[in-house]
């Protein structure tokens, strides 16, 4: 566990003393904002609904994209510097490293969405929000945000350039994202089981404010999966 | 401390290491010695659990790299021969880093920590990006790391390579001086290196060990035998002749334009060869003394030397 958390540690650290993640946080505050702000626009009062509804479904689609700008540097770079012999030979569990490497990429996640917490502050103080489906919004964009970087931590496994790792990560991740889009042209049974395995399936509950427990194992074994995938790739690299 | 059995490593259908096995006694200082692409990286990498054996068994202080690799690993400290580094850190950051995966305990971090700073001159640097350092001192940063935890055991691949000849000097005495309480593995192309900082040599060739012998023995190898290259004017058999005369040359042999003497180390002939040449009545138009190069023990060892012999 201390490991781990060494490990996570320094990635985090990485991520704050390079410019990719100011930039990723940066993108994701400039179009989250501007999509409140549109669903709310300031010369009305006459809005619909006290919700974080209008940020998370844009902010949804976001977290898939830059989950892997994440993480794509997390092993790849690690491979191009050649740092990747230090960690392999040092007495820590290879899935020591894939774990650390992605908590400390969910812990600048989680500063992107503490930053963003002031919408949901301004509709506190002009408003009378439902607290219920702004938290499981929250929920839901979390476990969004850790299949995102566990798909892009695996993309980063498989090879010593950033871009390669991104584009695979981000296409797995549509795959996933717009499986659903593709199923409802299949035959009903088929499409009900290509459905269970879609991405965007379970977020609108999120945003509802309905905990489904599916979505929520569903999320969790998606990132477990690809951390897997992950360990394992790296594994795999001792006997090339 | 390392114990190597018929080892041997495949990338896909090319083979790099071909079953080799060799011991390491605690304690000792062992150079590995090959021209590039020799297997020597593969080897280490497989020593250091970076790479897994096609075949064949490693152990380091009785533990298998396979099965038990955390506790061998945990013994080891490694520098790569590309000395990586997080560029992205400071001097300070990537030692203490590597100490603590390497479990190093929290209370001694600080003082481990400024002790290998220390000990690889770098105090001016704690606070500097690594990003920054010239490769001299990039190359310290590696060594500081790879002894940051204390290791029994230290593999040093290539240590010296790109580095200027001053640090490469100081590199050197700082090996000689880790060797001292820790059992040293150093990969080298540089013939000489290996007689200023090794008291055990492995030969490798090809993925195969061609000598495995201290460094006394190999020295008559080595540096057994010395060479003088003359060029002189006149009939090339008649001064052959005169030169194979001199009493104590083992060989003489001739490339046109010069002629090669050999003699054993323990003499210096230099001074004779002249006096038989311009005895003889012929010019001497230059004389030097002939370095044994890495190729020329290789050929030794995994050929017989061919050179055009003089006639008679």
């Amino acid at each position: 566990m201390t490991n781990i958390m060494v490990i996570a540690g320094k990635e985090f650290k990485s991520y704050l003393a390079s410019p990719i993640a100011y930039i990723v946080i940066s993108v994701f505050l400039v179009f989250t904002g501007a999509f409140f702000s549109l669903v709310y626009p300031f010369n009305t009062f006459t809005y619909i609904e006290t919700s974080i509804r209008g940020f998370l479904q844009p902010a949804s689609i976001i977290v898939l994209l830059l989950g892997p700008l994440l993480a794509m540097r997390l092993l790849a770079e690690e491979r191009k510097l050649g740092t990747i012999e230090l960690l392999m030979t040092s007495p820590v569990r290879d899935s020591e490293v894939i774990l650390g490497k992605f908590l400390g990429s969910v812990g600048v996640f989680l500063v992107m969405l503490v930053v963003t917490l002031y919408y949901p502050t301004m509709l506190f103080i002009f408003g009378d929000p439902d607290p219920g489906p702004i938290g499981t919004g929250y929920l839901g964009i979390f476990l969004l945000g850790c299949v995102s970087l566990a798909v892009g931590l695996f993309g980063s496994s498989l090879t010593s350039n950033q871009i390669v790792a991104a584009v695979v990560s981000g296409g797995i991740l549509l795959a996933l994202w717009f499986i659903a889009t593709a199923a409802q042209y299949l035959p009903q049974a088929l499409a009900n089981t290509i459905n269970y395995f879609s991405l965007s399936g379970y977020f609108p509950d999120f945003m509802r404010g309905i905990i489904d427990t599916r979505g929520i194992i569903y999320y969790l074994s998606i990132t477990a999966l690809f951390l897997f995938l992950a360990i394992h790739s790296l594994e795999n690299s001792r006997w090339s | 401390m390392i114990e190597v059995k018929n080892l041997t490593k495949y990338y896909g259908k090319r083979l790099a290491v071909d079953n080799i096995s060799f011991k390491v006694e605690k304690g000792a200082i062992v150079g590995f010695l090959g021209p590039n692409a020799a297997g020597k990286t593969t080897t280490m990498r497989i020593l250091t659990g970076f790479l897994a054996p096609t075949t064949g068994e490693v152990k380091v202080a009785g533990y298998d790299i396979l099965t038990q690799s955390l506790e061998a690993r945990r013994l080891i400290g490694y520098l790569p021969e590309s000395v990586p580094l997080y560029t992205d850190m400071t001097v300070h950051g990537y030692l203490e880093f590597l100490a603590r995966i390497r479990g190093v305990p929290s209370d001694s971090l600080r003082s481990r920590v400024d002790e290998v700073v220390e000990v690889c001159h770098l105090e001016e640097y704690y606070d500097v990006l690594i990003g920054k350092l010239s490769k001299g001192f990039r190359q310290r940063v590696g060594v500081a790391q790879a002894i940051v935890h204390e290791p029994e055991v230290l593999i040093l691949d290539e240590p010296t390579i790109g580095i200027d000849p001053i640090q490469i000097a100081s590199t050197r005495q700082l090996i000689r001086e880790l060797g001292k309480e820790r059992t040293v593995l150093i990969s080298t192309h540089i013939l000489p290196e290996v007689s200023m900082i090794c008291e055990h040599v492995i030969i490798i060739h090809e993925g195969k060990i061609v000598a495995e012998d201290n460094i006394e023995n190999l020295s008559s190898l080595i540096s057994g035998s010395r060479r003088v290259r003359l060029e002189v004017q006149g009939s090339t058999e008649q001064i052959a002749e005169r030169l194979r005369q001199i009493k104590g040359v083992s060989r003489v042999s001739y490339q046109d334009p010069n002629f090669i003497v050999e003699y054993p180390a323990s003499l210096d002939l230099r001074s004779k060869i002249i006096d038989a040449v311009t005895q003889g009545g012929f010019a001497l138009l230059s004389l030097e003394s002939m370095e044994m190069s890495l190729e020329d023990i290789f050929l030794k060892l995994t050929t017989e030397e061919e050179t055009e012999e003089v006639n008679g």
